[in-house]
């Protein structure tokens, strides 16, 4: 891959900034140089000084002080925050990458419709089971028609925190959206369910979308697993459980045929446990959307 | 101290929301309508209505509803006289743009369920429902599988968030007796006057009755169960069994015996597609600890893939899944499939 080498600053120190901090220094593309929290203790901030980046718990208007500024912001605060933070940015010219539900920017997903967010100046990263299902109903939906997608989102509830808890409304409605938006199903809907089995089970999904009763399943079949081992060249641990799965129109399924699809998605282990997928999969997107962005500003 | 000045306990009747699991959503308006007629008659106080997975629970994960439910509450709120009218939701899955709603179809009882170590999840709902003047329940669903302290823990976040009274719900009818006891009298112990206490059994040891009782005794307040068992896996706790028996030890429901014993057989049973029976897969469900609502779901991927329906639920009851993971069944049985040699 041709690219530039963008410098990035990861404002946030949290579980979700440390384990991005650890997929960005493999980073051939991006350069991490700057992380940013408000907690001066926190162990991100102690890994980001280890790695050499300058590390600070004066928030953002630290960054804005330093004689030099980041190509790039990969924010892991809260949606809150980030609305605070977001105007700043862009004044600045510097690109952010919104790993909070705040959903300033467009939402992308890196295997299904990064080529036409290139210039924004903001992009949203949906939720992590959007990431973890959106790729497999854009790739049906470009296929076959979808007329409903359907998505459920394991998670264990060791790797569900407070943030998800409190607002788990915005987690169905704004993946919902997302399936439409991004996957192409006229109509999506998501379900999250929290498992607190010990030990705790690798993140799981399944997605059901609602299809032509003649439609070509070969190409649907073929469609999933490409898509798959697209999404898995930037989440190692994402595969199948299974072929995709056809079932004909019934009374319980609303008179529809649809493709069912089973995920599982085992974390690279780099600052969460291998079981919180979930996690791992919102911190990999990340980096491959800084990663496109990288590849997509080759200096003409 | 009893429920009130003429109720021991308020029983409330889930054969339209748990039912709907048996009847695999497929429920319409005059069935709704006859059902929560004769229930009304009989003084049954409470008639739960929803989707059996909850507002929110049509999908092709649960089953798609025959008929949307908000027409179906409509209908039960204009058919009740004296009931009142309660909808069940579970946050994942439903929204609080279902609760409100309800409350536009004229629903006075919010009943909001998490599984039992997940309370956290529900407080935007009860705070939402409070506001809006619902009446608030708490499910702690599969409470078997948490011990009464921890149990009682969860409950006291529900009743923090406004949760009028948390019920210790055996959604795999796995409890026995002092099992229900003891989660009963911790909840009673930790919420004291700032909640009440329920219980929701089910029918897979057969001890639906038997353990209400004992729950009242231990001070339920709140008793749910269903006219002719009318619910998931084997079935809830039989109502008219229930107010038989209690009228018996001097526990009032306010319920006419002779009226609900008469609705069960006329109105209730000609709406079931057959009775909610103690067969084998439904004994698995409380002996292996499986959510109730996984039997007809157990019972279709077993016929779709010619795999075991009991080894299916033995296998859930092993990988620990929990209420609303029905997905899961198909990947189970895609696992038994690829292990026929």
């Amino acid at each position: 891959m041709v690219s530039s080498l963008l410098s990035a600053a990861i404002v946030g120190s949290g579980n979700i900034g440390t384990d991005l901090l650890a997929k960005l220094l493999r980073s051939e593309h991006i350069e991490p140089r700057w992380m940013i929290g408000v907690d001066p203790d926190s162990e991100g901030l102690q890994r980001a000084r280890a790695a050499g980046l300058e590390a600070s718990a004066e928030g953002v208007d630290w960054l804005f002080a330093q004689s030099e500024q980041p190509d790039l912001v990969f924010e892991a605060t809260s949606a809150y925050v980030h609305k605070a933070n977001a105007p700043r940015y862009e004044e600045r010219g510097i690109q952010a990458i919104d790993l909070t539900p705040a959903a300033i920017g467009p939402y992308v997903v890196p295997s299904a419709n990064m080529a036409d967010h290139y210039d924004a100046p903001n992009l949203n990263l949906i939720t992590c089971g959007g990431q973890a299902t959106i790729p497999i109903v854009h790739a049906i939906s470009s296929v076959v028609p979808v007329s409903y997608a359907e998505i459920v989102a394991s998670v264990s509830s060791r790797s569900a925190g407070p943030g998800t808890r409190d607002n788990i409304d915005e987690f169905t409605r704004t993946t919902s959206r997302g399936i439409e938006v991004v996957g192409g199903a006229e109509r999506g809907k998501a379900i999250i369910i929290l498992n607190p089995a010990d030990p705790p089970p690798l993140m799981r999904n399944t997605v059901f979308c609602a299809i032509p009763a003649d439609a070509d399943r070969d190409a649907v079949r073929d469609a999933v697993a490409k898509r798959v081992a697209e999404v898995a060249q930037y989440v190692p641990g994402y595969r199948a459980r299974s072929e995709a799965q056809f079932d004909e129109p019934s009374d319980v399924s609303g008179g529809l045929a649809r493709v069912a699809v089973f995920l599982e998605v085992e974390g690279a282990g780099d600052f969460f446990p291998p079981y919180a997928g979930n996690l791992d999969i919102m911190t990999a997107a990340a980096v491959r959307v800084g990663e496109v962005l990288a590849t997509s500003r080759i200096p003409a | 101290m009893p429920y009130s000045d003429t109720l021991d306990v308020r029983v409330t009747d889930s054969s339209l929301r748990d039912g709907s699991h048996a009847k695999r959503h497929q429920f319409t308006e005059e069935q709704v309508i006859a059902i929560v007629g004769a229930l009304d008659e009989a003084g049954v106080p409470v008639i739960e209505v929803s989707h059996g997975d909850g507002l929110g629970g049509s999908s092709f994960n649960y089953g798609f509803s025959k008929t949307p439910e908000q027409d179906l509450i409509r209908a039960a709120v204009k058919t009740a006289k004296t009931a009142k009218i309660a909808f069940l939701m579970l946050p994942g899955l439903g929204t609080k743009d279902d609760i409100r709603a309800a409350l536009d179809s004229g629903a006075s009882v919010c009943r909001v369920a998490t599984h039992c170590t997940e309370a956290d999840v529900s407080r935007q709902h009860f705070g939402l429902a409070r506001e809006l003047g619902l009446e608030t329940v708490g499910f702690l669903m599969m409470a078997h599988s948490s011990p009464p302290e921890e149990l009682a823990k969860q409950a006291r976040i529900m009743a923090d968030a406004g949760c009028q009274c948390v019920y210790v719900v055996d959604s795999a009818g796995a409890l026995v007796m002092e099992q229900v006891s003891d989660r009963v009298s911790a909840l009673v112990a930790e919420l004291g006057a700032d909640a009440q206490v329920g219980f929701h059994g089910h029918e897979n040891l057969g001890l639906g009755v038997g353990n209400s009782i004992v729950a009242a005794r231990a001070g339920a307040l709140q008793i749910d169960g269903s006219t002719r068992r009318f619910g998931a896996g084997a079935g809830n706790t039989p109502i008219e069994a229930f107010a038989a028996a209690a009228e018996k030890i001097g526990i009032k429901t306010g319920i006419d015996v002779l009226k609900i014993i008469d609705a069960a057989e006329d109105v209730v049973r000609p709406a079931m597609d057959g009775e909610c029976e103690l067969d084998r897969l439904a004994i698995l469900m409380g002996y292996a600890g499986v959510y109730s609502s996984f039997l007809k779901h157990a019972y279709r991927q077993a016929e779709r893939y010619d795999v075991s329906g009991a080894e299916l639920l033995l296998r859930a009851g092993r990988r620990k899944l929990v209420g609303g993971q029905e997905d899961q069944l198909i990947d189970i049985a895609l696992e038994l499939v690829s292990e026929k040699p």
